[in-house]
């Protein structure tokens, strides 16, 4: 996939750092990164650094950036290479729990723009500065996430959670995610990683992905929304913006 | 960035936030907000906070604060220049992004969850 493109496109002076956003850090990337084995540069960002500097919301999110260290597409989603996602998805065994079905059933819904991206991709790897699908800084600027005075806020109230998390005071965590969500209305990132940190054991290997309630505590839930829940009220269909050149 | 005090050294504040507090103000790439006087060697965060614009998250409680990145611009870049990331790898080695100058990097961010 992503290592395969990289090899490839290496020796054209192309580079791939894979950051891995999450508070749990590298014991909660270690598993995924040892499986792929990168011989990229792989770093850990349990703070959501990207978020405040690049304006990362969801993931997966690539910024790509030019050989003097200027943005020259800001953040947005980034497909797995074509070819990636052929054939049907796989079939998850018989005791797989109802939500975690729902749940799949809902990501596959996410529309895809893996040719349109990988196409631009190779077309700047090739041309640099002389693709059509770099952007002048400009440009960079006006397409970056909006942010005010209340999603600044916001970014540090999830900064503090993290920190509150870290240091094992996981109430008072919750209390300053809450606001991050309320606050950056449109960070996936900010509200997966906070349902994330609620695992549920009965999902067994997909604990972290439940991010929702639990079943036999609903109640317990601290959050207003969960990932099937906000999935399906804002639809699959409108889970991220459309690839525009 | 955060805080276990509300007063810091100002290498550190200037450190942690990008932003020099210099005669003319505190300044980042070509802004420069004025200040009502030059800080010296320990800044009062909340203070400066307030005159820049810079939000602060509290959890006195537990003895820690955040300052939020500014909103000047109204977008998440300031400048097409990418910030400097320093983040550890997997073995807490620290790796600067900009070590890649001369190559084009594709940033991926993703997440276990």
């Amino acid at each position: 996939m992503w290592q395969a493109l990289r090899n490839e496109l290496a020796p054209r002076g192309f580079e791939l750092v894979t950051v891995g956003l999450d508070t749990l850090g590298a014991e909660g990337c270690r598993h995924f990164i040892e499986a792929a084995r990168p011989e990229h540069p792989s770093l850990i960002d349990q703070y959501h650094k990207l978020a405040d500097a690049f304006g990362v919301i969801n993931i997966p999110s690539s910024v790509w950036i030019d050989e003097q260290g200027m943005i020259v597409r800001p953040a947005e989603v980034a497909p797995a290479p074509p070819g990636s996602r052929s054939g049907p998805p796989p079939q998850l065994p018989p005791e797989t729990p109802a939500r975690l079905r729902a749940i799949m059933q809902e990501a596959v819904k996410i529309p895809d723009d893996s040719e349109v991206y990988h196409g631009a991709l190779r077309d700047w790897v090739e041309k640099g500065s002389a693709s059509d699908y770099a952007m002048a800084p400009d440009e960079v600027i006006a397409r970056s996430q909006p942010r005010d005075e209340n999603r600044s806020l916001g970014h540090a109230h999830f900064e503090l959670a993290s920190a509150l998390e870290m240091a094992g005071h996981h109430d008072a965590a919750v209390e300053h995610f809450r606001e991050a969500h309320r606050l950056v209305p449109e960070s996936w990132t900010f509200r997966r990683q906070a349902w994330s940190l609620e695992p549920v054991e009965a999902a067994g290997p997909f604990a972290r992905f439940w991010q929702g309630p639990k079943p036999d505590e609903p109640e317990s839930w601290p959050y207003d929304g969960g990932w099937l829940e906000d999935i399906r009220r804002e639809g699959a269909e409108n889970y991220h913006e459309r690839w525009k050149p | 960035m955060l805080l276990r005090s509300l007063t810091i050294p100002r290498v550190e504040f200037e450190t942690g936030t990008g932003w020099q507090l210099k005669p003319e103000g505190a300044c980042k790439g070509d802004v420069c907000i004025p200040l009502p006087e030059t800080p010296g060697a320990d800044v009062d965060v909340k203070a400066l906070a307030e005159t820049m614009g810079l939000p602060l998250a509290s959890a006195p409680e537990h003895g820690l604060w955040a300052l939020g990145p500014e909103a000047i611009g109204g977008r998440a870049l300031l400048t097409a220049e990418a910030s400097d990331l320093r983040l550890p790898d997997l073995d807490g080695n620290e790796f600067a992004l900009s070590s890649l100058r001369g190559k084009k990097v594709l940033l991926y961010a993703w997440a276990p969850y």
